[in-house]
């Protein structure tokens, strides 16, 4: 190996390693790295790519289950349909790159995601979103908000998968540090589905794909891996850029080299790029791998090995196929017209080899870059003083029951979301039965009349107030949402976006996130399939609420039952059905508004009830015994009747209701209540706590106690509140 | 009857087209590669939507100049019948076979948005199945959908009832010129919309109302045979 000058230990605190991950480095080699060595282990020793900091954590949670066909630790994880069409699903998280870049880090989150599903066989079928931002009073988190949507729509619509469904909220601690998480869903046969271990001695490993550039150098650690600071700017070459037509290109390649059977493993090149990729493949096929430099198509001359190795230029996949079969490889990636290049070897010595000009510029062994990385234990400490300031008020605490409405229904954390939707194409593909703002969940048929349902969600002011019933109530949410289509969760998968572990309070919510995920998620008996961390979320301001973001796939028999939300039948009664307990305005969109301090704690949950309840509506939406069906969230019971008016173009009254009702029951929030309207006898027959108290019909929604002077707002009031995001997308 | 669709690099909506295309009884339908250049045995051309070659330079500019692109246009002159949806419509008017040119949403952004398509002549190819004023609820989705044409050829186009789909009910959702969605080209052999009848094919996923433009089509092609 030529003796260049070694980089120092200062080099590596440059990168991302402390000093004593510098120093096991060494030991692990047997002698001081070199550049592009220790460019790689900065990168594969990240927060991003080991986990050092959750992977014990995450070890508690539950992954196991009757639909789980592929779980946590392959690009993404899968879950069995109908037939033998498996669904691999799973969300990620592209914060940092957003919060410098919003459009290319939006965009590019996207398409790293779908690389996740077609590395595994699996054509992508949908996208959904997670967004955060801060309020959008504030000129940069409207400009964060229009161009993430930008970016999202850009590379979706581009690439013909729809984006059928998401979630945005806003928050003040998310003014520094946006969240763009993005979930991808992929359809495949079980047989098609391929893996990403690298076997076979002698087997060659093709690079195809975009070319190699200098973009993203450093992405995983620089970006990934630590707090914001006040030069961000400098950041931005650390952001990557996407081409959607490059990344369609690549996919109808990727699945016409597997329809073929030429490859024996296949995986995308994401974080870390080449380095992160290849050395997976090694260490999952137990082999090693020898890649020669002088032959990887770049795009501009004069690139060091490290930044070869560690470039985050996009659109590029890695596979191995037997040598035989190169030249047949190689020939599908010029029908779609994308560069394939045999660039490696694999090899017997358990090593990543790399080689530049005919001599070796770095080897390591496979284990100590994968493996070795050491990991940490968290030392929370549940924080003494509250972390987070209370919201700033907007509305008087002794507002009027009508203006209270109309400003909760206009908020920006409930009005209506078609302003960013109707910028995604949620049509492609000729699947989707219920669009964003028909029903609380996504509905996708299948070709034997079936269909797949997911959700995305997580309040992370509720889980700031209660990380453990915070996370328990994401979930719960999730499963809602399905129930309310008919559908039973499969799976899940979770991004677990919080501020600086280091620190013990973040390490206490984190702990208690986790926690709580794995309750609800073994309650929901939907087990976690897959996943991903992202920590340091955390700008000068302190950390962002935590952000445990829980994404559910469900399955439901018919599509054409498929549950909708809003009012259906004039004449119908309308039900609140499931709460075995009074919710409270602790915590709720309405307190946010009054400004109100976020308390320390949230109620807790009788799971085996919520599992109960959420039994009993999905059977009641499945057997059509209901009209419609939507689950009780922010804004609280009298905001999703209004949304259930909205979306049905249906008003209602409930002029009715007994006096003795708990004033709490109107804008108080707690999971597992539902709006039900249907015919009364199937109603009151649901095995569930259930109140009738109003009638669907004519053009306005009444509110009234029995004998009292009744409140109404017309649909088109209530219209125009919910409208309110509209002007943000002028 | 077969339908051919012809599939560019970046094509997205392809499959939905040949499902739309097979729905039609008695009809069948088969992706045409854009380097290509056979038609042999097609009775239909549909240009889908997507993004051509990334839409790069400007939408639908490069897709013209493929191979497939080149039989296309012989089959139109020969009196073929040729429709070009969202992209495919773009496609046809750089290639020429169309009057007109699409440009950006005069709101600049993508608009997603199930619509009323009102149809102004129902003697063309395209909608002979159909009935003057019908208005059919099929979505749009795009950027670059507003379509332009100098005035004197907008009344040309108008006289020779090239004008044969507007947006209904106000509903223009991309600033066209008289809220035009679909036009045909003189002969009336060859039409662009902005719409997607292709995905307006399932009470399922929102309406049936885009099947008919297929059922016409496949109607004129067996009364030529």
């Amino acid at each position: 190996m030529p003796d260049a000058t070694l980089p120092t230990v200062e080099d590596a605190v440059a990168l991302g390693l402390t000093r004593d991950e510098y120093a096991l480095v060494c030991e692990k080699l047997g002698r001081a790295p070199a550049q592009v060595e220790l460019a790689m282990f900065s990168l594969m020793w990240s927060e991003h790519c080991s986990y050092k900091h959750s992977k014990r954590l995450l070890g508690s949670l539950p992954t196991e289950g009757a639909a789980v066909f592929m779980g946590p630790g392959e690009n993404a994880g899968a879950v069995r349909v109908s037939g033998d069409l498996v669904c691999a699903f799973k969300v990620e998280s592209h914060n940092h790159p957003s919060a410098v870049e919003p459009f290319q880090g939006a965009a590019t989150g996207v398409g790293g995601i779908l690389r996740d599903i077609f590395a595994l066989g699996a054509r992508p079928v949908a996208v959904l979103d997670s967004l955060r931002f801060g309020e959008p009073t504030s000129e940069r988190s409207r400009y964060l908000l229009d161009r993430a949507v930008a970016g999202i729509g850009h590379y979706g619509n581009s690439i013909g998968v729809p984006t059928i469904g998401g979630e945005v909220y806003f928050e003040g601690p998310y003014e520094t540090n946006c969240l763009v998480n993005a979930m991808a869903m992929g359809l495949a046969t079980e047989a098609a589905m391929i893996k990403s271990a690298a076997v076979g001695l002698g087997n060659k490993l093709v690079l195809f794909g975009a070319s190699t550039g200098r973009d993203g150098i450093g992405g995983a650690s620089v970006l990934a891996s630590a707090e914001f600071g006040e030069d961000d700017a400098d950041k931005r070459p650390s952001v990557q850029v996407g081409d959607p037509f490059e990344e369609k290109k690549l996919l109808e390649c990727s699945l016409e080299l597997l329809r073929l059977g030429l490859l024996v493993s296949l995986q995308d090149c994401g974080a870390a790029g080449l380095t992160s990729a290849a050395s997976e493949m090694a260490s999952k096929g137990e082999v090693g791998l020898e890649i020669d430099l002088d032959v990887v198509p770049l795009r501009e001359e004069g690139m060091e090995p490290f930044e070869i190795m560690v470039s985050e230029s996009q659109e590029r996949m890695l596979c191995v196929c037997t040598p035989e079969r190169v030249a047949e490889v190689v020939a599908v990636c010029e029908k779609w017209e994308v560069h394939g290049t045999a660039i490696g070897t694999v090899i017997e010595d358990r090593v990543m080899r790399v080689v530049q000009h005919g001599a070796v510029v770095g080897e390591m062994p496979v284990e100590a870059l994968v493996d070795d990385c050491p990991m940490y234990d968290l030392h929370p400490e549940k924080p003494t003083t509250p972390l987070y300031p209370a919201p700033e008020g907007s509305l008087a605490a002794d507002a009027p029951l009508r203006d209270t409405l109309l400003a909760l229904l206009g908020s920006p954390n409930i009005a209506s979301r078609l302003p960013l939707f109707q910028q995604y194409d949620w049509i492609v593909q000729s699947r989707t039965v219920r669009r964003p703002g028909q029903a609380d969940a996504a509905v996708l048929q299948l070709p034997d009349g079936s269909a797949l349902a997911a959700s995305i969600d997580c309040n992370g002011r509720r889980v700031a107030c209660d990380p453990y019933v915070g996370t328990v109530e994401a979930a719960l949410e999730c499963a809602a949402n399905l129930a309310c289509v008919g559908a039973k969760p499969l799976g899940t998968t979770n991004n677990l976006n919080f501020g600086n572990p280091e620190r013990p309070e973040v390490a206490w919510q984190l702990t208690e996130a986790v926690r709580g995920l794995g309750d609800a998620c073994r309650a929901l008996e939907a087990p976690i399939v897959g996943g991903n961390v992202s920590l340091y979320n955390q700008g000068v301001d302190g950390p962002i609420y935590p952000t445990p973001v829980v994404g559910m796939v469900g399955e439901l028999p018919r599509a054409d039952a498929a549950g909708r939300m809003g009012f259906l039948v004039e004449g119908d009664v309308v039900a609140l059905a499931g709460w075995n307990a009074t919710p409270v305005l602790e915590g709720s969109e309405l307190a946010k508004l009054r400004g109100d301090a976020l308390p320390d704690g949230l109620p807790g949950y009788d799971l085996a009830h919520e599992v109960h309840v959420l039994d009993v509506v999905r059977e009641a939406v499945r057997s059509g015994a209901v009209s419609s069906a939507h689950d009780i969230a922010e804004g609280g019971l009298l905001v999703a009747i209004a949304e259930c008016c909205l979306a049905g173009g249906l008003g209602a009254d409930m002029t009715e209701i007994p006096a003795s009702i708990d004033p709490l029951m109107v804008f108080g929030e707690r999971k597992g209540g539902f709006v039900l309207s249907g015919p009364r006898a199937a109603l009151e027959a649901l095995d569930v706590p259930l109140d009738v108290f109003g009638t669907v019909g004519g053009d306005a929604l009444r509110v009234g106690v029995a004998g009292g002077e009744a409140v109404s707002w017309t649909l088109e009031e209530l219209a125009h509140a919910h409208a309110a995001l509209g002007p943000l997308f002028p | 009857m077969r339908f051919g669709v012809v599939q560019f690099p970046g094509t997205c909506d392809e499959t939905d087209a040949v499902l739309a295309c097979e729905r039609v009884p008695g009809a069948e339908a088969q992706l045409l590669w854009h380097g290509d250049r056979s038609l042999e045995g097609i009775d239909a051309v549909v240009i889908p939507g997507g993004f051509s070659y990334g839409d790069y330079l400007r939408v639908g500019a490069i897709a013209r100049f493929s191979p497939m692109m080149e039989s296309v246009v012989r089959f139109a002159s020969d009196g073929g019948v040729v429709l070009g949806i969202c992209n495919g419509f773009q496609v046809l008017c750089e290639a020429g076979l169309l009057p007109g040119a699409l440009l950006p949403n005069v709101g600049l952004r993508f608009v997603c948005r199930q619509v009323g398509v009102e149809v102004v002549n129902a003697g063309t190819p395209f909608t002979c199945a159909t009935s003057a004023g019908d208005v059919l609820s099929i979505p749009v989705k795009h950027t670059t959908g507003r379509y332009y044409a100098p005035d004197v050829e907008l009344e040309r186009m108008q006289a020779h009832g090239q004008i044969v789909l507007r947006y209904a009910h106000d509903g223009n959702p991309n600033g066209s010129s008289n809220d035009i969605a679909g036009v045909t080209n003189e002969a009336g052999n060859v039409m662009g919309l902005m719409p997607h009848p292709e995905h307006a094919v399932d009470s399922l996923t929102g309406s049936v109302d885009g099947l008919t433009l297929f059922r016409s089509m496949a109607t004129r092609v067996a009364a030529r045979a």
